[in-house]
């Protein structure tokens, strides 16, 4: 059977005031500024996450004690349009390198500004990861904890 | 947030996966469920137990049959931290972006 049950993408576009290759620098080079300090991998805190800036260069995090640990890799880098990356983080935010999903990020030059359009697919492939994930998700720390994050952050 | 422990766990059963594509094309009664499926209908009952439970399928009594539909407020569960993520992110990014901007205004009047 070729057709599958699959959860939509989740598309999300933001408006910002500054050009293309302003915004995609910010993104890619600059996910320090903006990334959430809360989603981490690895044990030590959160220096900030690094982007190599070419065609299948790692997505890492670096902490604070100098560790490093992995998120994913870099599928397309078209600056100032276009950058794709893969997503190996299970929903709990650990690395798994047999998980790929699409992470895409399109920035489209609009009136005074950019518009920034991310898709993020494929996110069947961790239906398909479940199984591993089953005895920690819910534990602490796990998936409940991260909705209570997003929840405070959105209650802010 | 039980829900969405259950929720991947029942996903992760490649017969459940089956059992939910049979419903893909619009409600069923358990019997059309498990024609061409390689189980028994009392484990495909027992599937869409779980798949039930897991908020992924529905099911109403049209007479004396009990019907089996998809949820489709289920599959969203899964995907809604993600959303909600790259929102926040994404709202943190322009605050970076246009923050860098103002910068160099300031310095380029300076």
């Amino acid at each position: 059977m070729n057709t599958q049950i699959r959860p939509a993408p989740v598309r999300r576009s933001i408006f910002v005031k500054v050009p293309p290759d302003r915004a995609f620098d910010v993104f890619t080079n600059g996910i320090g500024q903006w990334w959430p300090k809360t989603h981490k991998i690895g044990p030590a805190d959160l220096d900030r996450p690094i982007i190599e800036p070419r065609e299948g260069g790692r997505w890492y995090e670096r902490d604070v004690d100098g560790s490093e640990c992995e998120i994913g890799k870099v599928a397309a880098w078209d600056p100032p349009a276009r950058v794709v990356l893969i997503w190996q983080l299970t929903p709990e935010f650990t690395y798994d390198p047999n998980l790929i999903t699409e992470v895409e990020v399109l920035f489209t030059p609009e009136g005074d500004g950019t518009r920034v359009d991310l898709e993020h697919r494929d996110l069947e492939r961790m239906g398909d990861k479940a199984d591993a994930m089953r005895e920690t998700v819910s534990g602490p720390g796990g998936w409940p904890a991260l909705l209570q994050l997003f929840a405070d952050e959105a209650a802010k | 947030m039980a829900n969405t422990a259950r929720l991947i766990s029942a996903l992760a059963d490649p017969t459940r996966r089956a059992v939910l594509e049979k419903l893909k094309d619009g409600p069923r009664p358990v019997g059309e469920i498990a024609q061409g499926l390689p189980v028994t209908r009392p484990a495909v009952s027992q599937h869409l137990k779980v798949l039930k439970e897991a908020g992924l399928v529905s099911d109403r009594s049209v007479g004396t049959r009990r019907i089996y539909y998809i949820d489709p407020k289920g599959l969203g569960a899964m995907r809604a931290w993600l959303d909600q993520f790259w929102g926040a992110a994404l709202d943190s990014f322009k605050l970076a972006a246009e923050a860098e901007a103002e910068k160099f205004k300031k310095k380029d009047g300076e």
